[in-house]
Protein backbone atom coordinates (compact mmCIF):
# COMPACT_ATOMS: atom_id res chain seq x y z
CA UNK A 1 0.00 0.00 0.00
CA UNK A 2 2.68 2.38 1.06
CA UNK A 3 4.61 1.58 -2.07
CA UNK A 4 1.64 2.43 -4.26
CA UNK A 5 1.03 5.85 -2.75
CA UNK A 6 4.72 6.52 -3.26
CA UNK A 7 4.33 5.67 -6.89
CA UNK A 8 1.26 7.85 -7.17
CA UNK A 9 3.09 10.79 -5.71
CA UNK A 10 5.89 10.22 -8.16
CA UNK A 11 3.48 10.02 -11.07
CA UNK A 12 1.76 13.18 -9.86
CA UNK A 13 5.08 14.96 -9.69
CA UNK A 14 5.99 13.84 -13.18
CA UNK A 15 2.62 15.06 -14.43
CA UNK A 16 3.11 18.42 -12.78
CA UNK A 17 6.52 18.76 -14.32
CA UNK A 18 5.14 17.86 -17.70
CA UNK A 19 2.43 20.49 -17.34
CA UNK A 20 4.93 23.13 -16.31
CA UNK A 21 7.11 22.27 -19.28
CA UNK A 22 4.13 22.52 -21.62
CA UNK A 23 3.24 25.93 -20.20
CA UNK A 24 6.80 27.14 -20.57
CA UNK A 25 7.33 25.95 -24.11
CA UNK A 26 5.27 28.49 -26.11
CA UNK A 27 7.03 31.55 -24.66
CA UNK A 28 10.35 29.82 -25.22
CA UNK A 29 9.39 29.31 -28.87
CA UNK A 30 8.47 32.99 -29.11
CA UNK A 31 11.99 33.76 -28.00
CA UNK A 32 13.62 31.46 -30.50
CA UNK A 33 11.48 32.23 -33.53
CA UNK A 34 12.96 35.66 -34.31
CA UNK A 35 16.43 34.14 -34.31
CA UNK A 36 15.32 31.44 -36.72
CA UNK A 37 13.84 34.13 -38.96
CA UNK A 38 17.09 36.10 -38.97
CA UNK A 39 19.26 33.07 -39.68
CA UNK A 40 17.09 31.76 -42.50
CA UNK A 41 16.79 35.24 -44.01
CA UNK A 42 20.52 35.73 -44.05
CA UNK A 43 20.98 32.52 -46.04
CA UNK A 44 18.29 33.24 -48.58
CA UNK A 45 18.79 33.99 -52.23
CA UNK A 46 17.72 37.57 -53.09
CA UNK A 47 15.15 36.48 -55.65
CA UNK A 48 13.53 34.00 -53.32
CA UNK A 49 13.27 36.59 -50.57
CA UNK A 50 11.77 39.11 -52.94
CA UNK A 51 9.02 36.63 -53.68
CA UNK A 52 8.24 36.15 -50.00
CA UNK A 53 8.33 39.81 -49.07
CA UNK A 54 6.52 41.13 -52.16
CA UNK A 55 3.08 41.33 -50.50
CA UNK A 56 4.48 43.65 -47.85
CA UNK A 57 5.14 46.31 -50.48
CA UNK A 58 2.11 45.50 -52.65
CA UNK A 59 -1.30 47.10 -52.48
CA UNK A 60 -2.66 45.08 -49.61
CA UNK A 61 -3.20 41.77 -51.37
CA UNK A 62 -1.93 38.51 -49.94
CA UNK A 63 0.45 37.98 -47.06
CA UNK A 64 4.08 37.66 -46.31
CA UNK A 65 5.37 34.10 -46.53
CA UNK A 66 8.55 32.45 -45.41
CA UNK A 67 10.56 29.26 -45.39
CA UNK A 68 12.81 28.49 -42.48
CA UNK A 69 14.82 26.28 -44.84
CA UNK A 70 15.31 28.38 -47.99
CA UNK A 71 14.80 26.68 -51.36
CA UNK A 72 17.92 28.31 -52.72
CA UNK A 73 20.30 28.78 -49.83
CA UNK A 74 23.23 31.01 -50.64
CA UNK A 75 26.07 32.75 -48.91
CA UNK A 76 25.89 35.54 -51.44
CA UNK A 77 24.76 38.10 -48.87
CA UNK A 78 27.56 37.23 -46.49
CA UNK A 79 30.04 37.49 -49.33
CA UNK A 80 28.73 40.86 -50.36
CA UNK A 81 28.76 42.13 -46.80
CA UNK A 82 32.19 40.85 -45.84
CA UNK A 83 34.05 41.47 -49.08
CA UNK A 84 32.04 44.11 -50.95
CA UNK A 85 31.25 46.70 -48.29
CA UNK A 86 34.24 48.23 -46.53
CA UNK A 87 31.91 50.62 -44.67
CA UNK A 88 30.57 47.67 -42.76
CA UNK A 89 34.02 46.97 -41.36
CA UNK A 90 34.51 50.55 -40.30
CA UNK A 91 31.27 50.48 -38.36
CA UNK A 92 32.00 47.08 -36.91
CA UNK A 93 35.35 48.29 -35.61
CA UNK A 94 33.74 51.46 -34.33
CA UNK A 95 31.46 49.30 -32.22
CA UNK A 96 34.34 47.15 -31.02
CA UNK A 97 36.45 50.19 -30.19
CA UNK A 98 33.67 51.94 -28.29
CA UNK A 99 32.76 48.89 -26.25
CA UNK A 100 36.37 47.99 -25.41
CA UNK A 101 37.31 51.53 -24.40
CA UNK A 102 34.23 51.90 -22.25
CA UNK A 103 34.74 48.59 -20.49
CA UNK A 104 38.44 49.25 -19.94
CA UNK A 105 37.66 52.68 -18.55
CA UNK A 106 35.04 51.25 -16.24
CA UNK A 107 37.58 48.75 -14.94
CA UNK A 108 39.88 51.62 -14.02
CA UNK A 109 37.29 53.99 -12.59
CA UNK A 110 34.42 51.91 -11.25
CA UNK A 111 36.11 48.81 -9.84
CA UNK A 112 38.44 50.67 -7.44
CA UNK A 113 35.53 52.89 -6.44
CA UNK A 114 33.48 49.83 -5.55
CA UNK A 115 36.42 48.53 -3.50
CA UNK A 116 36.57 51.85 -1.69
CA UNK A 117 32.89 51.63 -0.81
CA UNK A 118 33.11 48.00 0.28
CA UNK A 119 36.31 48.08 2.36
CA UNK A 120 36.70 51.64 3.69
CA UNK A 121 33.22 52.74 4.66
CA UNK A 122 33.87 56.31 5.79
CA UNK A 123 31.41 58.81 7.19
CA UNK A 124 29.03 59.87 4.45
CA UNK A 125 30.01 57.07 2.11
CA UNK A 126 26.58 55.52 2.52
CA UNK A 127 24.95 58.71 1.37
CA UNK A 128 27.30 58.94 -1.58
CA UNK A 129 26.48 55.38 -2.51
CA UNK A 130 22.79 56.24 -2.40
CA UNK A 131 23.50 59.07 -4.83
CA UNK A 132 25.28 56.60 -7.11
CA UNK A 133 22.23 54.36 -7.07
CA UNK A 134 20.00 57.27 -8.06
CA UNK A 135 22.38 58.25 -10.86
CA UNK A 136 22.42 54.68 -12.09
CA UNK A 137 18.64 54.71 -12.35
CA UNK A 138 18.34 58.00 -14.25
CA UNK A 139 17.54 57.33 -17.91
CA UNK A 140 19.71 58.75 -20.66
CA UNK A 141 17.10 61.31 -21.70
CA UNK A 142 17.26 63.08 -18.35
CA UNK A 143 21.02 63.48 -18.50
CA UNK A 144 21.17 64.04 -22.26
CA UNK A 145 21.23 67.83 -22.06
CA UNK A 146 23.82 67.92 -19.29
CA UNK A 147 26.05 65.50 -21.19
CA UNK A 148 25.63 67.61 -24.29
CA UNK A 149 26.64 70.77 -22.45
CA UNK A 150 29.78 69.30 -20.96
CA UNK A 151 30.81 67.55 -24.17
CA UNK A 152 30.27 70.75 -26.08
CA UNK A 153 32.33 72.62 -23.51
CA UNK A 154 35.18 70.14 -23.80
CA UNK A 155 34.91 70.15 -27.62
CA UNK A 156 34.35 66.42 -27.66
CA UNK A 157 31.12 66.36 -29.67
CA UNK A 158 31.26 64.27 -32.80
CA UNK A 159 34.21 62.23 -31.54
CA UNK A 160 34.24 58.77 -30.01
CA UNK A 161 35.29 60.24 -26.69
CA UNK A 162 31.86 61.83 -26.47
CA UNK A 163 30.43 58.34 -26.14
CA UNK A 164 33.23 56.83 -24.11
CA UNK A 165 33.70 59.32 -21.27
CA UNK A 166 30.14 59.59 -19.96
CA UNK A 167 29.80 55.80 -20.15
CA UNK A 168 33.07 55.21 -18.28
CA UNK A 169 31.72 57.22 -15.36
CA UNK A 170 28.42 55.40 -15.26
CA UNK A 171 27.67 54.19 -11.74
CA UNK A 172 26.09 50.88 -12.67
CA UNK A 173 29.42 48.96 -12.71
CA UNK A 174 30.32 50.47 -9.32
CA UNK A 175 27.12 49.03 -7.97
CA UNK A 176 27.68 45.58 -9.49
CA UNK A 177 31.34 45.33 -8.48
CA UNK A 178 30.38 46.35 -4.97
CA UNK A 179 28.10 43.32 -4.92
CA UNK A 180 31.11 41.09 -5.56
CA UNK A 181 33.45 42.79 -3.07
CA UNK A 182 31.15 42.98 -0.12
CA UNK A 183 31.18 39.20 0.29
CA UNK A 184 34.84 39.28 1.31
CA UNK A 185 35.13 38.88 5.09
CA UNK A 186 36.95 41.81 6.78
CA UNK A 187 38.85 39.31 8.98
CA UNK A 188 40.58 37.98 5.90
CA UNK A 189 41.80 41.46 5.00
CA UNK A 190 42.81 42.09 8.61
CA UNK A 191 44.85 38.89 8.64
CA UNK A 192 46.63 39.90 5.45
CA UNK A 193 47.38 43.33 6.95
CA UNK A 194 48.92 41.69 10.00
CA UNK A 195 51.09 39.69 7.62
CA UNK A 196 52.32 42.99 6.23
CA UNK A 197 50.33 43.38 3.03
CA UNK A 198 49.75 46.95 1.86
CA UNK A 199 46.30 48.24 0.95
CA UNK A 200 46.98 48.07 -2.78
CA UNK A 201 48.26 44.52 -2.47
CA UNK A 202 45.01 43.67 -0.72
CA UNK A 203 43.05 45.08 -3.64
CA UNK A 204 45.11 43.30 -6.27
CA UNK A 205 45.72 39.98 -4.51
CA UNK A 206 42.55 39.47 -2.50
CA UNK A 207 39.90 41.84 -3.80
CA UNK A 208 40.20 41.17 -7.51
CA UNK A 209 40.54 37.37 -7.38
CA UNK A 210 37.83 36.78 -4.79
CA UNK A 211 35.43 39.52 -5.81
CA UNK A 212 35.82 38.95 -9.50
CA UNK A 213 32.28 37.73 -10.03
CA UNK A 214 30.95 41.25 -9.45
CA UNK A 215 33.21 42.98 -11.91
CA UNK A 216 32.91 40.23 -14.50
CA UNK A 217 29.17 40.48 -14.37
CA UNK A 218 29.52 44.24 -14.78
CA UNK A 219 31.60 43.57 -17.88
CA UNK A 220 29.09 41.11 -19.36
CA UNK A 221 26.07 43.31 -18.73
CA UNK A 222 28.10 46.30 -19.91
CA UNK A 223 29.07 44.61 -23.13
CA UNK A 224 25.50 43.72 -23.98
CA UNK A 225 24.36 47.23 -23.12
CA UNK A 226 27.02 49.12 -25.07
CA UNK A 227 26.98 46.80 -28.05
CA UNK A 228 23.32 47.74 -28.31
CA UNK A 229 23.91 51.43 -27.60
CA UNK A 230 21.75 53.77 -29.68
CA UNK A 231 20.64 56.91 -27.87
CA UNK A 232 24.11 58.25 -27.13
CA UNK A 233 25.66 57.93 -30.60
CA UNK A 234 22.44 59.17 -32.15
CA UNK A 235 22.65 62.35 -30.10
CA UNK A 236 26.38 62.98 -30.06
CA UNK A 237 27.78 61.60 -33.32
CA UNK A 238 26.83 63.39 -36.48
CA UNK A 239 29.41 61.89 -38.75
CA UNK A 240 28.26 58.57 -40.10
CA UNK A 241 31.75 57.11 -40.35
CA UNK A 242 31.92 57.29 -36.55
CA UNK A 243 28.67 55.40 -35.98
CA UNK A 244 28.53 52.01 -34.31
CA UNK A 245 26.83 49.09 -36.04
CA UNK A 246 23.72 49.37 -33.93
CA UNK A 247 22.86 52.67 -35.63
CA UNK A 248 23.70 51.48 -39.12
CA UNK A 249 21.45 48.41 -39.20
CA UNK A 250 18.14 50.29 -39.16
CA UNK A 251 19.35 52.36 -42.12
CA UNK A 252 19.33 49.39 -44.47
CA UNK A 253 16.20 49.52 -46.60
CA UNK A 254 13.76 46.70 -47.28
CA UNK A 255 15.03 46.48 -50.84
CA UNK A 256 18.21 45.03 -49.38
CA UNK A 257 16.47 42.85 -46.84
CA UNK A 258 18.85 39.92 -47.31
CA UNK A 259 21.75 42.20 -46.67
CA UNK A 260 20.09 43.52 -43.53
CA UNK A 261 19.53 40.00 -42.24
CA UNK A 262 23.19 39.21 -42.76
CA UNK A 263 24.36 42.36 -41.04
CA UNK A 264 22.01 41.56 -38.16
CA UNK A 265 23.39 38.06 -37.78
CA UNK A 266 26.95 39.35 -37.76
CA UNK A 267 26.04 42.00 -35.19
CA UNK A 268 24.42 39.31 -33.13
CA UNK A 269 27.45 37.00 -33.11
CA UNK A 270 29.65 38.89 -30.60
CA UNK A 271 26.66 39.41 -28.32
CA UNK A 272 25.78 35.71 -28.42
CA UNK A 273 29.40 34.81 -27.85
CA UNK A 274 29.61 36.97 -24.75
CA UNK A 275 26.20 35.75 -23.63
CA UNK A 276 27.23 32.09 -23.81
CA UNK A 277 30.63 32.63 -22.24
CA UNK A 278 29.44 34.89 -19.49
CA UNK A 279 26.04 33.48 -18.78
CA UNK A 280 26.78 32.61 -15.19
CA UNK A 281 28.19 36.07 -14.57
CA UNK A 282 25.24 37.60 -16.35
CA UNK A 283 22.89 35.86 -13.97
CA UNK A 284 25.06 36.78 -11.04
CA UNK A 285 25.12 40.36 -12.25
CA UNK A 286 21.36 40.51 -12.45
CA UNK A 287 21.16 39.20 -8.91
CA UNK A 288 23.78 41.71 -7.72
CA UNK A 289 21.92 44.50 -9.46
CA UNK A 290 19.02 43.56 -7.25
CA UNK A 291 20.96 43.71 -4.01
CA UNK A 292 20.24 46.48 -1.63
CA UNK A 293 22.97 49.01 -0.98
CA UNK B 1 40.38 55.85 11.21
CA UNK B 2 42.14 58.63 9.30
CA UNK B 3 44.01 56.03 7.32
CA UNK B 4 40.74 54.44 6.35
CA UNK B 5 39.45 57.75 5.06
CA UNK B 6 42.59 58.29 3.03
CA UNK B 7 42.15 55.00 1.22
CA UNK B 8 38.47 55.64 0.63
CA UNK B 9 39.43 58.85 -1.16
CA UNK B 10 42.22 57.13 -3.06
CA UNK B 11 40.03 54.36 -4.41
CA UNK B 12 36.76 56.18 -4.90
CA UNK B 13 38.10 59.63 -5.69
CA UNK B 14 39.12 59.28 -9.35
CA UNK B 15 35.76 57.85 -10.34
CA UNK B 16 33.97 60.50 -8.34
CA UNK B 17 35.86 63.31 -10.06
CA UNK B 18 34.73 61.90 -13.40
CA UNK B 19 31.14 61.74 -12.23
CA UNK B 20 31.42 65.28 -10.95
CA UNK B 21 32.71 66.55 -14.29
CA UNK B 22 30.45 64.56 -16.57
CA UNK B 23 27.25 64.29 -14.58
CA UNK B 24 26.81 66.34 -11.44
CA UNK B 25 28.21 69.75 -12.42
CA UNK B 26 26.54 69.80 -15.84
CA UNK B 27 23.26 68.77 -14.24
CA UNK B 28 23.59 71.75 -11.94
CA UNK B 29 24.05 73.86 -15.04
CA UNK B 30 20.87 72.36 -16.48
CA UNK B 31 18.95 73.29 -13.34
CA UNK B 32 20.24 76.84 -13.71
CA UNK B 33 19.32 76.92 -17.39
CA UNK B 34 15.82 75.76 -16.66
CA UNK B 35 15.23 79.16 -15.06
CA UNK B 36 16.75 81.22 -17.86
CA UNK B 37 15.85 82.00 -21.48
CA UNK B 38 17.69 79.96 -24.11
CA UNK B 39 18.85 82.83 -26.26
CA UNK B 40 19.31 85.74 -23.90
CA UNK B 41 20.45 83.80 -20.86
CA UNK B 42 18.49 86.13 -18.60
CA UNK B 43 16.67 84.88 -15.55
CA UNK B 44 13.07 84.16 -16.50
CA UNK B 45 11.76 82.50 -13.37
CA UNK B 46 9.29 79.70 -13.88
CA UNK B 47 8.51 80.62 -17.47
CA UNK B 48 10.13 77.54 -19.00
CA UNK B 49 8.13 75.36 -16.66
CA UNK B 50 4.95 77.15 -17.60
CA UNK B 51 5.74 76.63 -21.26
CA UNK B 52 6.29 72.92 -21.00
CA UNK B 53 3.24 72.25 -18.87
CA UNK B 54 1.02 74.00 -21.39
CA UNK B 55 2.79 72.26 -24.28
CA UNK B 56 0.49 69.65 -25.81
CA UNK B 57 3.31 67.38 -26.86
CA UNK B 58 4.70 67.39 -23.33
CA UNK B 59 1.35 66.58 -21.76
CA UNK B 60 0.77 63.78 -24.27
CA UNK B 61 4.25 62.37 -23.72
CA UNK B 62 3.88 62.43 -19.95
CA UNK B 63 0.50 60.72 -20.16
CA UNK B 64 1.78 58.05 -22.51
CA UNK B 65 4.92 57.39 -20.52
CA UNK B 66 2.98 57.02 -17.29
CA UNK B 67 0.41 54.84 -19.03
CA UNK B 68 3.09 52.65 -20.52
CA UNK B 69 4.81 52.25 -17.17
CA UNK B 70 1.58 51.43 -15.37
CA UNK B 71 0.66 48.75 -17.89
CA UNK B 72 3.95 47.09 -18.60
CA UNK B 73 5.55 46.92 -15.16
CA UNK B 74 2.76 44.98 -13.41
CA UNK B 75 2.49 42.79 -16.50
CA UNK B 76 6.21 42.04 -16.55
CA UNK B 77 6.39 41.46 -12.80
CA UNK B 78 3.48 39.03 -12.92
CA UNK B 79 4.61 37.21 -16.06
CA UNK B 80 8.07 36.86 -14.57
CA UNK B 81 6.66 35.50 -11.34
CA UNK B 82 4.51 32.87 -13.05
CA UNK B 83 7.41 31.81 -15.25
CA UNK B 84 9.78 31.65 -12.29
CA UNK B 85 7.39 29.52 -10.25
CA UNK B 86 6.93 27.14 -13.18
CA UNK B 87 10.67 26.98 -13.76
CA UNK B 88 11.29 26.42 -10.08
CA UNK B 89 8.99 23.41 -10.18
CA UNK B 90 10.91 22.05 -13.13
CA UNK B 91 14.03 20.09 -12.28
CA UNK B 92 16.60 20.90 -14.96
CA UNK B 93 15.94 24.56 -15.37
CA UNK B 94 19.37 25.70 -16.59
CA UNK B 95 18.72 25.47 -20.29
CA UNK B 96 15.22 26.95 -20.18
CA UNK B 97 16.47 29.85 -18.13
CA UNK B 98 19.04 30.76 -20.76
CA UNK B 99 16.39 30.67 -23.45
CA UNK B 100 14.37 33.28 -21.58
CA UNK B 101 17.45 35.37 -20.92
CA UNK B 102 18.53 35.40 -24.53
CA UNK B 103 16.47 38.40 -25.76
CA UNK B 104 18.51 40.52 -23.38
CA UNK B 105 21.56 39.77 -25.51
CA UNK B 106 19.86 40.55 -28.80
CA UNK B 107 20.70 44.03 -30.06
CA UNK B 108 17.53 46.03 -30.67
CA UNK B 109 18.53 46.89 -34.20
CA UNK B 110 18.62 43.22 -35.16
CA UNK B 111 15.21 42.47 -33.73
CA UNK B 112 13.34 45.43 -35.12
CA UNK B 113 13.25 43.96 -38.61
CA UNK B 114 11.60 40.87 -37.20
CA UNK B 115 8.99 42.99 -35.41
CA UNK B 116 8.24 44.75 -38.66
CA UNK B 117 7.81 41.45 -40.50
CA UNK B 118 5.39 40.31 -37.84
CA UNK B 119 3.34 43.45 -37.33
CA UNK B 120 3.12 44.98 -40.80
CA UNK B 121 -0.30 45.03 -42.45
CA UNK B 122 0.73 42.06 -44.56
CA UNK B 123 2.81 40.50 -41.84
CA UNK B 124 2.90 37.20 -40.01
CA UNK B 125 0.43 38.10 -37.27
CA UNK B 126 -2.29 38.97 -39.76
CA UNK B 127 -1.42 35.89 -41.76
CA UNK B 128 -1.83 33.77 -38.65
CA UNK B 129 -5.10 35.45 -37.68
CA UNK B 130 -6.46 35.06 -41.19
CA UNK B 131 -5.58 31.38 -41.21
CA UNK B 132 -7.28 30.94 -37.87
CA UNK B 133 -10.34 32.77 -39.13
CA UNK B 134 -10.60 30.74 -42.31
CA UNK B 135 -10.04 27.42 -40.54
CA UNK B 136 -12.69 28.06 -37.92
CA UNK B 137 -14.94 30.03 -40.26
CA UNK B 138 -15.41 32.73 -37.64
CA UNK B 139 -13.89 35.67 -39.46
CA UNK B 140 -12.37 36.51 -42.81
CA UNK B 141 -9.06 38.01 -43.79
CA UNK B 142 -7.46 40.32 -41.27
CA UNK B 143 -5.63 43.37 -42.56
CA UNK B 144 -4.94 45.36 -39.48
CA UNK B 145 -2.10 47.82 -39.28
CA UNK B 146 -0.46 47.39 -35.90
CA UNK B 147 2.33 49.92 -36.04
CA UNK B 148 0.40 52.95 -37.27
CA UNK B 149 -2.60 52.70 -34.94
CA UNK B 150 -3.45 52.45 -31.25
CA UNK B 151 -2.27 48.86 -31.39
CA UNK B 152 1.31 50.18 -31.54
CA UNK B 153 1.10 50.67 -27.78
CA UNK B 154 0.53 46.95 -27.27
CA UNK B 155 3.25 46.02 -29.71
CA UNK B 156 5.58 48.09 -27.57
CA UNK B 157 4.33 46.50 -24.35
CA UNK B 158 4.81 43.07 -25.90
CA UNK B 159 8.35 43.74 -27.02
CA UNK B 160 9.20 45.15 -23.60
CA UNK B 161 7.99 42.00 -21.88
CA UNK B 162 9.72 39.85 -24.48
CA UNK B 163 13.03 41.57 -23.86
CA UNK B 164 12.95 41.80 -20.07
CA UNK B 165 11.20 38.63 -19.01
CA UNK B 166 14.46 36.73 -18.49
CA UNK B 167 15.87 39.46 -16.26
CA UNK B 168 12.81 39.36 -14.06
CA UNK B 169 12.70 35.57 -13.96
CA UNK B 170 16.29 35.42 -12.69
CA UNK B 171 15.50 37.86 -9.90
CA UNK B 172 12.34 36.00 -8.87
CA UNK B 173 14.18 32.68 -8.95
CA UNK B 174 16.90 34.11 -6.71
CA UNK B 175 14.18 35.26 -4.34
CA UNK B 176 12.45 31.87 -4.34
CA UNK B 177 15.73 30.10 -3.72
CA UNK B 178 16.31 32.34 -0.71
CA UNK B 179 13.38 30.82 1.17
CA UNK B 180 14.75 28.04 3.40
CA UNK B 181 13.22 24.69 2.40
CA UNK B 182 13.30 23.56 6.03
CA UNK B 183 10.92 26.37 6.97
CA UNK B 184 8.40 25.29 4.35
CA UNK B 185 8.69 21.68 5.45
CA UNK B 186 8.10 22.67 9.04
CA UNK B 187 4.95 24.46 7.95
CA UNK B 188 3.78 21.37 6.10
CA UNK B 189 4.33 19.30 9.21
CA UNK B 190 2.30 21.84 11.18
CA UNK B 191 -0.52 21.27 8.74
CA UNK B 192 -0.29 24.34 6.52
CA UNK B 193 -1.99 23.92 3.16
CA UNK B 194 -0.43 24.86 -0.13
CA UNK B 195 -2.22 28.20 -0.46
CA UNK B 196 -1.60 29.05 3.17
CA UNK B 197 2.09 28.53 2.59
CA UNK B 198 2.01 30.76 -0.46
CA UNK B 199 -0.05 33.42 1.25
CA UNK B 200 1.74 33.57 4.60
CA UNK B 201 5.26 32.41 3.89
CA UNK B 202 6.35 32.63 0.29
CA UNK B 203 4.80 35.95 -0.72
CA UNK B 204 5.91 37.93 2.36
CA UNK B 205 9.48 36.75 2.02
CA UNK B 206 9.52 37.83 -1.61
CA UNK B 207 8.68 41.44 -0.78
CA UNK B 208 12.33 42.46 -1.08
CA UNK B 209 12.59 40.87 -4.50
CA UNK B 210 9.46 42.69 -5.57
CA UNK B 211 10.91 46.13 -4.82
CA UNK B 212 14.08 45.28 -6.68
CA UNK B 213 12.23 43.98 -9.67
CA UNK B 214 9.97 47.00 -9.82
CA UNK B 215 12.93 49.40 -9.71
CA UNK B 216 14.89 47.57 -12.38
CA UNK B 217 11.84 47.11 -14.61
CA UNK B 218 11.25 50.82 -14.28
CA UNK B 219 14.83 51.55 -15.29
CA UNK B 220 14.59 49.25 -18.28
CA UNK B 221 11.23 50.61 -19.35
CA UNK B 222 12.95 53.78 -20.56
CA UNK B 223 15.01 51.77 -22.99
CA UNK B 224 11.89 50.82 -24.93
CA UNK B 225 12.54 54.01 -26.86
CA UNK B 226 14.92 52.10 -29.08
CA UNK B 227 12.20 49.77 -30.27
CA UNK B 228 9.68 52.59 -30.59
CA UNK B 229 12.06 54.80 -32.53
CA UNK B 230 13.25 52.09 -34.86
CA UNK B 231 9.84 50.71 -35.72
CA UNK B 232 7.97 54.00 -35.97
CA UNK B 233 10.48 56.84 -36.28
CA UNK B 234 10.77 60.15 -34.44
CA UNK B 235 7.07 61.01 -34.80
CA UNK B 236 5.15 57.76 -34.24
CA UNK B 237 1.43 57.25 -33.75
CA UNK B 238 0.32 59.40 -30.86
CA UNK B 239 -0.42 56.41 -28.64
CA UNK B 240 3.30 55.72 -28.33
CA UNK B 241 4.71 59.23 -28.32
CA UNK B 242 6.85 58.98 -25.18
CA UNK B 243 8.96 61.35 -23.11
CA UNK B 244 11.98 59.92 -24.86
CA UNK B 245 10.67 61.01 -28.26
CA UNK B 246 9.98 64.45 -26.93
CA UNK B 247 13.44 64.88 -25.44
CA UNK B 248 15.00 63.69 -28.65
CA UNK B 249 12.94 66.00 -30.84
CA UNK B 250 13.62 69.00 -28.63
CA UNK B 251 17.27 68.11 -28.76
CA UNK B 252 17.24 67.93 -32.55
CA UNK B 253 15.44 71.29 -32.74
CA UNK B 254 17.81 72.77 -30.13
CA UNK B 255 15.00 73.79 -27.80
CA UNK B 256 17.35 73.56 -24.89
CA UNK B 257 15.42 75.70 -22.41
CA UNK B 258 12.38 73.42 -22.63
CA UNK B 259 14.65 70.43 -22.39
CA UNK B 260 16.26 71.79 -19.25
CA UNK B 261 12.93 72.32 -17.53
CA UNK B 262 11.67 68.89 -18.60
CA UNK B 263 14.90 67.21 -17.49
CA UNK B 264 14.63 68.80 -14.06
CA UNK B 265 10.99 67.75 -13.73
CA UNK B 266 11.56 64.20 -14.92
CA UNK B 267 14.69 63.81 -12.84
CA UNK B 268 12.85 65.16 -9.80
CA UNK B 269 9.92 62.81 -10.22
CA UNK B 270 12.21 59.83 -10.76
CA UNK B 271 14.25 60.65 -7.69
CA UNK B 272 11.07 60.92 -5.65
CA UNK B 273 9.87 57.54 -6.92
CA UNK B 274 13.21 55.90 -6.21
CA UNK B 275 13.30 57.49 -2.78
CA UNK B 276 9.82 56.26 -1.90
CA UNK B 277 10.59 52.76 -3.11
CA UNK B 278 13.81 52.76 -1.10
CA UNK B 279 11.93 53.83 2.00
CA UNK B 280 9.38 51.05 1.50
CA UNK B 281 12.27 48.69 1.04
CA UNK B 282 13.94 49.85 4.25
CA UNK B 283 10.75 49.43 6.20
CA UNK B 284 10.40 45.93 4.84
CA UNK B 285 13.91 45.16 6.02
CA UNK B 286 12.94 46.38 9.47
CA UNK B 287 9.95 44.08 9.53
CA UNK B 288 12.21 41.13 8.95
CA UNK B 289 14.44 42.00 11.87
Amino acid sequence: MKNRTGKNIKAGKALKRGLAAVCLLPPALLVLLPIALLLSGSLMDALEMKGYLAPVFGNGEGFISWKLLPDYPSFENYGKLLFGTPQFFILFWNSVKLVCCILAGQMLAAVPAAWGFAVYPAKGSRGLFGLYVVLMLLPFQVTMLSSYLVLDGLALLNTHQAIIFPAVFSTFPVFLSYGGFRGIPPQMLEAARVDGAGEFTLFMRIGLPIGKSGLLSAMVLGFLEYWNMMEQPMAFLEERSLWPLSLYLPEITWGQAGFAFCASVITLIPAVFVFLLGQDYLEQGIIYSGLKA
Amino acid sequence: MRKKKKFFYLFTGPGFVGILIFVLLPFGDVVKRSFTGAVTGHFTGMKNYQIIFTNQAFVLAVKNTIGFTLVCIPLLVLAGFVTAVLLNGLGGRGRMKSVYLFPLAMPTATIVMVWKMIFYRQGFLNLFLTEMGLRTGLWGEVHRDYLGTEAAFWVLVGSYVWKNLGYTVILWLAGLKGIPAALLEAATVDGAGKWQKIRYMILPSLKGSLYTIVILSFLNSFKIYREAYLTAGAYPHKSIYLMQHLFNNWFVNLELDKMAAAAVCTGGVLMAVIFILQRLWDRNEWDEK
